[in-house]
């Protein structure tokens, strides 16, 4: 089954003067795993932004299975199987781990019950579940106020796991986490991503996260693709060298 | 057109009125983002200070024309006294916080200010008789206006240009529009916030004690008075959109006209003519007719 | 983060999910046993007082229901008058007497005369949702004032009501009044506590807190706001149906901005986790407005507000936040190891 699961084509979005996507055409096949690369305003989380619905592209098209999502709502889109994950977590902070969890479950039920406590014991042990899977069981009664921040970003992702997506956007997964935390949460991370069938887009600037996890990189620059290919290749290309890891002296303008 | 004029011209006085009113209300929300509940029982002290001013100045054998002057008197002495009051020593502690939460602590303040009004003047009402005879009687047309009617509505221009003036012709007033614009901001570039918030505080609180004071003539002055000042000082402030002084003209002068509208041709609709157009707008356009603001999420 | 082995946490016992609303229950129909009982020994003045703070306090559980989604409304007065109106004419000119028929018509219409407006004031938030809910309430005072065929701006009043079909003789009117107005609180109490641990409760406190990642959950917030106003509805008519039933008299006034304004009161001071917390805030504003009428009577609106201040910089999550956990039910019995 080699049909993309998502495909974008000739996606473009201005603002005002910056051009934050031009000409973006990418396929995901299903499985992939995809790292999307690139300096702060390239485009990355504008893209993000408008496969789930935030951003509307003022030209192209974004389909998801076949079926054309470009118009529809971020709600919408989350309940045909797109779940993204936050840079800056969001969260809800008066609430505990366990009720956020379950907030996530609950919001992509189809009929919720005035009555029934949120706490009933199948949706707590789908919680629970999860929670292992990141390991966050230790913190289930903590309140989310009260977390730190690596706690927060993983339970961020655990929440848009919850409702068995097929498509995963994680936006700067590991940003805001400590150098030395930054490895073992994106094997957690991984890990818990790899128990179910899933495809992932996730942006990162850590390259060294890029290529262990990634099979496939997109660099993106001033809203454009410049690279699309192995994280081998895209890398050693000049001008992700140049644009993206700094490792190749730009060309004066 | 004798009915026209009629209505035109009670609108407009009505909208003088209103103007008066509801300026001082958006100033102190377009500066502090507060609404404020209490702007009411400021009104209300307007009024009461012009009962006791007026009081005195014929106590000490003033003659009548002085009585106005004894109105702007009560509205500075409320202004000066209850601002730094009222500033300092209790918003001052929420700045920043939710929008609804300061309507929550102004309402405190209204409820507080309701008792401390019966506790100086006492529940009787009243009257202030002076100044209203002072301008003798108007004929337009068939019809006999009190020229002391007018008299708001020149105030009404005097107020609104002086506003308008100080703040976009004045070095102080482009600090406060600055202010208005953003805090943060003009904070970073070295405005004392602070004085800013209290300056415009201040001009909010007089306005307000201005219209009462000029109002007191006009009715019985007793307790009660700021309930209805309130709620029709929404009405024109939310119409001509929160923190815009046009907005609160063009509010004024729609509500003024409405009112008069129903009084005359539908009295059964006067009371409601008001918050329906505060509700149409709400709903149909909630920025008011002079913002920029979100209103609508999702 | 732990990088060892993740070992299972222990399993929870489950059973607190489920005895927690059986323990609710039953606390319940014990309080309101109790209250009952006691009722028979207090004096008049008391059961009147009760009365009204309970019918006063539903109309505020209305407020806190909406709270608990993080908008405030001032315009409950809107639904109090429409379920009194309701009661009254019902009783009036229909003929209608049952107590608890009236109260639940009470209900039943504040409901469907909001309810064309819910999907509208779902979107709204913040200040602007606080002002159309107060114009709302205050275009229908205005029509209340003016509408002759409904007393004007005097109102009218409304006779004495049966119960079960029977007649009350004089001396027990107060206290079956009483009876109803508890029995009937109680249960819609309980009702709204259920229906705050529910999943959909659980839903409305998230919407507080973040909107924006609700519905990248997929969860419909629009919804869950027009669903708690409509159930704020319900339970403000029936406060009004059972005000009306023991004043006797209905008036626009209950439509009134300041009417609106007393029942904010008592939904701050209580705060939106527990439901008890509603009625024993309504309850100390009746204390309040009985005894100050009384004996200072210049003075209650000022220690209403200076109460308020205390509670908006004190203990701004209300009194509820005293005994209720953090997280808005008690979770003592969940805490693991």
């Amino acid at each position: 089954m080699n049909s993309p699961l998502l495909r974008a084509i000739g996606l473009e979005k201005r603002f005002g003067a910056l051009v934050a996507a031009s000409a973006i055409t990418i396929d995901v096949r299903p499985g992939e795993r995809v790292s999307l690369i690139g300096s702060n305003g390239a485009g990355k989380t504008t893209f993000v932004n408008m496969i789930t619905g935030y951003l509307k592209p003022d030209a192209g098209r974004i389909e998801l299975g076949g079926r054309d999502i470009t118009p529809l709502s971020p709600r919408a889109i989350t309940r045909l199987g797109v779940a993204r994950s936050f840079q800056i977590p969001q969260l809800y902070p008066a609430l505990t781990v366990l009720d956020n969890m379950l907030v996530a479950t609950a919001c992509q039920e189809n009929r919720l019950s005035f009555w029934q406590t949120a706490r009933r014991p199948d949706a707590v042990a789908r919680a629970d579940a999860l929670l292992e899977r990141f390991q966050l069981n230790e913190h289930r009664e903590r309140l989310v106020a009260e977390l730190p921040g690596g706690v927060r970003k993983l339970l961020d992702i655990a929440m848009a796991l919850t409702g068995e997506p097929q498509l995963l956007l994680l936006d700067e997964p590991t940003s805001g986490v400590s150098a030395e935390e930054k490895f073992p949460m994106m094997e957690i991370v991984m890990t818990a991503v790899g128990a179910q069938p899933l495809t992932v887009l996730f942006v990162e600037h850590d390259m060294d996260i890029v290529e262990r996890h990634a099979d496939r990189v997109i660099a993106f620059y001033s809203g454009r693709i410049i690279a699309d290919d192995t994280p081998q290749a895209a890398l050693a290309t000049d001008d992700v060298r140049r644009y993206v890891t700094g490792t190749l002296e730009a060309a004066a303008c | 057109m004798n009915l026209a004029a009629t209505i035109l011209i009670d609108g407009l006085t009505y909208a003088s009125w209103l103007f008066i009113v509801a300026l001082g209300l958006t100033l102190v929300f377009g500066v502090l983002k507060i609404l404020n509940i209490a702007h009411g029982s400021f009104y209300a002290l307007g009024a009461y200070a012009a009962a006791s001013f007026v009081g005195w100045f014929a106590t000490l054998k003033f003659a009548p024309g002085w009585s106005i002057v004894a109105l702007l008197l009560a509205a500075v002495a409320v202004a000066a006294l209850v601002a730094p009051l009222t500033e300092r020593g209790l918003l001052r502690f929420f700045y920043g916080r939710d929008e609804v939460l300061l309507v929550l602590v102004t309402y405190a303040l209204f409820l507080i200010l309701e008792d401390v009004t019966k506790l100086i003047w006492g529940a009787n009402p009243y009257y202030v008789s002076a100044p209203y005879s002072l301008f003798g009687n108007v004929e337009i047309g068939p019809q006999v206006y009190v020229g002391y009617d007018f008299l708001l509505v020149g105030l009404a221009l005097v107020v609104g240009i002086a506003v308008w003036w100080g703040l976009n012709r004045t070095r102080q007033g482009k600090i406060v529009l600055a202010v208005i614009h953003s805090a943060e901001i003009a904070s970073s570039m070295g405005i004392n916030v602070s004085r800013v918030y209290m300056l415009a505080f201040s001009i909010g609180i007089f306005l307000a004690a201005i219209g009462g004071a000029f109002t007191a003539p006009m009715i019985s002055v007793q307790p009660g008075v700021s309930v209805g000042v309130i709620i029709v000082s929404f009405a024109v402030v939310i119409i001509g959109g929160l923190g815009s002084i046009e907005g609160a003209a063009v509010g004024a002068l729609i509500v003024g006209l409405a009112r008069s509208l129903a009084v005359h041709l539908a009295p059964v609709a006067e009371l409601f003519s008001i918050y329906i157009v505060m509700a149409a707008v709400l709903m149909v356009r909630p920025e008011g007719l002079f913002q920029q603001t979100q209103a609508r999420k999702i | 983060m732990s990088a060892s082995v993740s070992t299972p946490a222990p399993a929870l016992p489950l059973r607190p999910a489920r005895r927690a609303p059986r323990r609710l229950v039953l606390g319940g129909i014990a309080l309101t046993a109790a209250l009952l009982v006691a009722g028979a020994y207090m004096p008049k003045w008391l059961t009147f007082l009760i009365t009204m703070a309970a019918s006063h306090g539903l109309v505020s559980l209305g407020i806190v229901l909406m709270m608990r989604g993080g908008v405030v409304s001032f315009g409950q007065g809107l639904v109090f008058a429409l379920g009194a109106y309701a009661a009254a004419l019902a009783y009036t000119r229909l003929g209608i007497t049952d107590a608890l028929g009236l109260a639940l018509l009470g209900g039943a219409v504040a409901t469907l005369g909001v309810a064309p407006f819910a999907p509208l004031l779902s979107r709204y938030r913040g200040i602007f949702f606080a002002m159309l809910t107060l114009a709302l309430s205050m275009v229908v005072f205005g029509v209340l004032t003016k509408t002759e065929a409904l007393g004007g701006s005097d109102g009218f009043n409304m006779g004495r009501v049966t119960v079960f079909g029977q007649k009350l003789a004089d001396g027990h009117v107060g206290y079956v009044l009483y009876s109803v107005t508890v029995v009937v609180a109680a249960v819609l109490a309980l009702l709204a506590r259920v229906y705050f641990d529910s999943t959909r409760g659980l839903l409305t406190l998230a919407v507080r807190e973040n909107e924006l990642r609700v519905e990248y959950l997929g969860g419909s917030v629009r919804r869950a706001m027009a669903i708690n106003f409509v159930l704020a509805a319900f339970a403000g008519g029936t406060g009004g149906a059972l005000v009306v039933m023991s004043l006797g008299h209905i008036d626009p006034n209950f439509s009134y901005w300041t009417t609106s304004g007393e029942f904010v009161f008592v939904a701050i001071l209580a705060g939106w986790q527990s439901v008890l917390a509603v009625f024993i805030a309504s309850t100390v504003l009746e204390v309040v407005r009985s005894f100050s009428s009384l004996y200072f009577p210049n003075t209650w609106q000022l220690s209403l507000g200076l109460f308020l201040l205390f509670v908006i910089r004190f203990l701004p999550r209300g009194i509820g936040s005293l005994w209720i956990g953090r997280t808005g039910s008690a979770r003592s019995a969940e805490k693991p190891r």
